[in-house]
C-alpha cells in the first residue's frame, strides 16, 4: 500500500498572463491621462518581491490646481445639472464594468498591495462592486433617503485613501459622492495606485464626462495640497488618526466638510458562553484577515478566565496551519506587509511588546526571503497600561487579556482612544445586546467579525473618525440639506 | 453525574461552521497534490454494499474489486475494508483472505438500532466470531434524543466490550441528531464510552454526511486527544461520490487533525461509488482526458 507521510498542497498561483498593465501610469484629469506638470514620476513596487511594477506620475501643486478645476468645470456645467437617473446609469455601468474585469482587477490588487488573492478576489473587488451597484440605486432615489428635505450635492470633493484595500476604498468614496451628485479628486495612496488606475480606465469606458472625477497619485504633499485648495468643498480621508488630526486642523473655518475613517483598536471579546471552536476562527480572522492592515481589525482580544487556556491553547494551533506566502496562490491565507515602512513600524511594536514584558507567540512558518513578511504573531501577559495594548500596530499583532465579569471587559473594551469596531463571542442573546449597547464603537460584530455591506454604515468614535460611510448615513455626509 | 455533563459541555455556532468549511473547501488543490490525495482517498475506501438485495455474488464481486481497482494502471492500492451486513460477513472473509483488506460489518440491529441490548450484543458476537474485523454499530438515537446519555455511554461500552480485538466504529446518525451542538455531544460520549471510530451516518437516513458535521466530529477527535492523548478516527459515510468531495474532507482532516490522520488507520470514506470517481479523475490526470465510465468496472 501506498503510505503518503505528509501530504502538502502543491503551489497553485493565479494566473497573470491576461492582466494588462502599462509600463507608466499617467494621471486621469479632465477624462485624460497626462503626464505631471513637473514630470515625476515614482516606482510602485510589489511588496512580496521588491520588483518595480510600474512608474506613477507624481502630482504637484499644478496638477492639484488642474484636477480640482476640472472637477469645477465638470461639475457646474454637467454633473449637477444631470438628471439624477442619467447620473445613476453611468455608476450601474462603472459597476457593471468592474464585475466583468473582477479577475484583472483582483490579480493587480494583490501585485500592487500583497493581500492574498483569495482576499481580493472574493473581498474586495465584489464588495467594490457592490458599492457601486448599492449607490447607483440611490442616484434617483435621494428624495426617498431624506424624506420631506432637497439634498443638494456640496460641490468638488478630495478624497484621499489608504493602501490596505486600495479599490474598496476608492469604491467607498467614489460611489455615494457620484450618486448624490458631486465630482471628484481622489488621490490613492503611494504603494498601492494601481488598481485606482486601472478604474480610471473603467470610467473613461464608461464614458463618465470628462473631469466627473480625476485621479491623482503621489504623497501626503499630493494631499496637502489638495486638504488646503481653496475650491475644494469636502474632504473625505480614510488613514491614520495624525493625518486625520491634520486635516480637521486645516480645513478648520474654512467652510468646507469632511468625513474621516480613522484608526482603530478593536476589543474582540470571548465569553465562556461561545461555541469557542468558531470563536477561535472568528480571532484568526478579526486580527489575520489582509495581514492586519485593517483599521477595524480585532487586536484586542479578551478573553473570559474560564475559557483562556483552551482559547490560547487552540488559537496558536490555528495560528500553526496559516499559508504565509505568494500571495498570488490561490491557498495562501497571509500575504505580504504593504511596505517597508509599515514592517518596521510592526518589528518596532513587536520589540517593544517584548520589552514591556509581554510573553510572545509566532508561527514557525517559513518566510520569503525577498519582500516584506512577518509572522502571525500574539502577546499574552500584557496589560491596558502596555503600549501594544493602547496604539494601533496595523499588522498580525494581537494582544490578549482575560478577564472575568462582564461590566469589567465593557470597561476594558472603552478604555481606548478609539471606538471603531468590536466583536462580542457568546451563545447568549441577552449578553449580545448588553455589551453592543455599553460599548463605544461604531460596529460590534456578534459571533461574527469583520462583515462589511454597502448598505451597513461604517464610522468611528473618538479617535477612530468622523462621520460614516455606507447606508443612508453615508449618503448624508455628501449632501446639503434643504 | 453532574461533574459528567459538565464535562461534555461544548457549544457549536451553525453559522461560522458552515462558514469554515467553505474555507476549507475553497483550496486548491493540484497536480502532484491532488495525484496524492487521489490514492490516499483510494486507500481510505470502506467499499460498501449495505442493501436488502445483496447477494454472495455481489459481496463477492465487491471483494474482487477491492483489491483490483483498476488493473490496466498498475500500482493503485487496494482500499481499506469492505462493509456488509452480517450475514455476508463469512464470504467476504474468505473472499478477501490473503488480501490485508479488511472486513467490517454492520451490527446492532443497524440501521435502526431498535432493538434490545442482549439481541444487539449477541449479533455483534457472532459477527466477530464469524471474521469481522470491524464492527459498526449505530447508537440509540431516541435515547440520545430523550437525553439518555447513560444509556447510549453503557451501550457502546457493552459493545465494545463484545467486539474484543475487533475495531469498533460507532455511528451517530447525525441525521437524526439534526443540531451540531448534538452532534458533539454524541461524539464525545462515543469517544469516552470506548469507540475506536466515530461515523457520521448508516447512509440510510438523509442528510447523511454533511461538511459542517463532519467539521464538528473531527474537532471532538482534536479536542479527545489534547485531553486524553487517544488518537479517535474519523468515518464520514453515505453522499460522498466524488473525488472532488474527497479531497476536500483530506484538506478538512489536514487542517483539523493534521497530517497524522491522513491514513486508513484512522481515516476512512464509507461509500460505494467515490472508488470509481477517483479512479476516473487518476486516469484523466495521468492520460489528460476524461474516459466514458465504461471503461471502469462498476462491482
Amino acid at each position: 500500500m501506498k503510505k503518503v507521510k505528509t501530504w502538502e498542497y502543491s503551489p497553485a498561483p493565479e494566473s497573470t498572463d491576461h492582466i494588462q498593465l502599462k509600463d507608466k501610469y499617467d494621471l486621469f484629469i479632465n477624462g485624460e491621462f497626462v503626464p505631471s506638470s513637473d514630470g515625476k514620476y515614482f516606482d510602485t513596487i510589489n511588496p512580496s518581491n521588491e520588483k518595480k511594477i510600474a512608474e506613477v506620475a507624481q502630482a504637484g501643486k499644478a496638477d492639484v490646481e488642474k484636477a480640482v478645476a476640472s472637477a469645477r468645470k465638470a461639475y457646474d456645467k454637467t454633473w449637477s445639472k444631470m438628471p439624477a437617473k442619467e447620473r445613476g446609469k453611468y455608476i450601474f455601468r462603472i459597476a457593471r464594468l468592474l464585475q466583468e474585469r473582477a479577475r484583472e482587477f483582483s490579480v493587480i490588487e494583490t501585485l500592487d498591495g500583497g493581500k492574498p488573492i483569495r482576499e481580493s478576489r472574493d473581498v474586495d473587488v465584489p464588495l467594490a462592486a457592490a458599492h457601486f451597484f448599492y449607490h447607483a440605486g440611490w442616484a434617483d432615489k435621494l428624495e426617498y433617503a431624506f424624506p420631506g428635505r432637497t439634498a443638494k450635492p456640496l460641490g468638488v470633493v478630495g478624497q484621499i485613501i489608504p493602501w490596505n484595500f486600495p479599490l474598496l476604498m476608492a469604491a467607498w468614496k467614489l460611489a455615494p459622492a457620484l450618486a448624490t451628485g458631486n465630482t471628484v479628486v481622489l488621490k490613492p495612496a503611494e504603494t498601492t495606485p494601481l488598481t485606482a488606475m486601472k478604474l480610471a480606465e473603467i470610467i473613461q469606458e464608461a464614458d463618465l464626462p470628462p473631469g466627473v472625477v480625476n485621479i491623482i497619485n503621489g504623497a501626503g504633499e499630493t494631499g496637502r495640497h489638495l486638504v488646503n485648495h481653496g475650491d475644494i468643498n469636502k474632504i473625505a480621508f480614510t488613514g491614520s488618526t495624525d493625518v486625520g488630526k491634520y486635516i480637521m486642523e486645516s480645513v478648520a473655518g474654512s467652510g468646507k466638510k469632511y468625513t474621516l475613517e480613522l484608526g482603530g483598536k478593536a476589543a474582540n471579546i470571548i465569553f465562556e458562553d461561545a461555541a469557542i471552536d468558531q470563536a477561535v476562527e472568528g480571532i484568526i480572522n478579526a486580527i489575520f484577515f489582509n495581514q492586519g492592515h485593517v483599521c477595524c481589525a480585532g487586536s484586542r482580544l479578551y478573553v473570559q478566565e474560564g475559557v483562556a487556556e483552551e482559547v490560547i491553547a487552540k488559537l496558536q494551533k490555528r495560528m500553526d496551519t496559516l499559508i504565509v506566502g505568494d500571495p498570488l496562490d490561490k491557498n495562501t491565507d497571509i500575504g505580504a506587509i504593504n511596505s517597508k515602512m509599515q514592517l518596521d513600524k510592526i518589528k518596532e511594536y513587536v520589540k517593544l511588546g517584548k520589552n514591556e514584558g509581554g510573553t510572545l507567540y509566532q508561527t514557525s512558518c517559513s518566510l520569503p526571503k525577498k519582500g516584506y513578511w512577518f509572522a502571525p504573531t500574539i502577546f499574552t501577559d500584557v496589560s491596558q497600561s502596555n503600549r501594544i495594548v493602547q496604539e494601533e500596530i496595523f499588522g498580525p499583532v494581537l494582544a490578549i487579556q482575560t478577564f472575568r465579569t462582564v461590566d469589567e471587559v465593557i470597561a476594558k473594551a472603552n478604555n481606548s482612544p478609539y471606538g471603531l469596531s468590536g466583536g462580542v463571542w457568546t451563545d447568549k442573546g441577552s449578553k449580545i445586546y448588553k455589551v453592543s449597547q455599553d460599548i463605544r464603537a461604531g460596529v460590534i460584530w456578534a459571533n461574527t467579525f469583520n462583515k462589511f455591506d454597502p448598505a451597513s454604515p461604517f464610522g468611528g468614535y473618538k479617535e477612530s473618525g468622523v462621520g460614516s460611510e455606507g447606508g443612508i448615513e453615508g449618503l448624508s455626509g455628501y449632501v446639503n440639506l434643504v | 453525574m453532574a461533574l459528567e455533563i459538565q464535562q461534555y459541555t461544548h457549544l457549536i455556532d451553525q453559522v461560522n461552521a458552515q462558514e469554515r468549511v467553505a474555507r476549507l473547501f475553497s483550496r486548491s488543490i493540484k497536480k502532484e497534490s491532488k495525484m496524492q490525495a487521489l490514492h490516499l482517498a483510494l486507500s481510505m475506501i470502506d467499499l460498501t454494499t449495505l442493501e436488502g438485495k445483496d447477494s454472495e455474488g455481489k459481496v463477492k464481486q465487491l471483494c474482487y474489486k477491492a483489491s483490483h481497482l483498476h488493473d490496466k494502471y498498475p500500482g493503485l492500492p487496494n482500499v481499506a475494508a469492505i462493509c456488509v451486513y452480517p450475514n455476508m460477513v463469512p464470504i467476504a472473509k474468505k473472499s478477501l483472505d490473503g488480501t490485508g483488506i479488511n472486513v467490517a460489518s454492520v451490527a446492532t440491529a443497524f440501521p435502526s438500532g431498535m432493538a434490545d441490548i442482549k439481541a444487539k450484543l449477541e449479533e455483534v458476537k457472532s459477527v466477530v466470531d464469524a471474521g469481522a474485523d470491524e464492527v459498526d454499530m449505530v447508537i440509540s438515537r431516541g435515547k440520545f434524543l430523550s437525553g439518555n446519555y447513560g444509556y447510549v455511554s453503557d451501550e457502546i461500552s457493552q459493545v465494545k466490550e463484545a467486539c474484543g480485538k475487533a475495531h469498533l466504529k460507532v455511528i451517530l446518525e447525525t441525521g437524526e441528531l439534526v443540531t451540531l451542538d448534538n452532534v458533539r455531544l454524541a461524539s464525545d460520549i462515543a469517544m469516552e464510552a470506548g469507540a475506536d471510530f466515530i461515523k457520521t451516518s448508516t447512509g440510510k437516513i438523509s442528510p447523511a454526511a454533511t461538511p459542517p458535521v463532519v467539521l464538528t466530529m473531527l474537532e471532538a477527535i482534536r479536542d479527545f486527544q489534547t485531553k486524553t492523548g487517544k488518537k479517535i478516527g474519523m468515518k464520514p459515510a453515505g453522499g460522498i461520490g466524488t473525488a472532488k468531495q474527497a479531497i476536500q474532507y483530506l484538506v478538512m482532516i489536514k487542517e483539523t487533525l493534521g497530517s497524522e490522520w491522513l491514513s486508513p488507520d484512522l481515516f476512512r470514506f464509507g461509500a460505494s461509488s467515490l472508488a470509481n470517481d477517483i479512479l476516473m479523475q487518476i486516469m484523466k490526470q495521468t492520460t489528460g482526458q476524461y474516459q466514458s465510465k465504461d471503461y471502469f468496472s462498476i462491482d
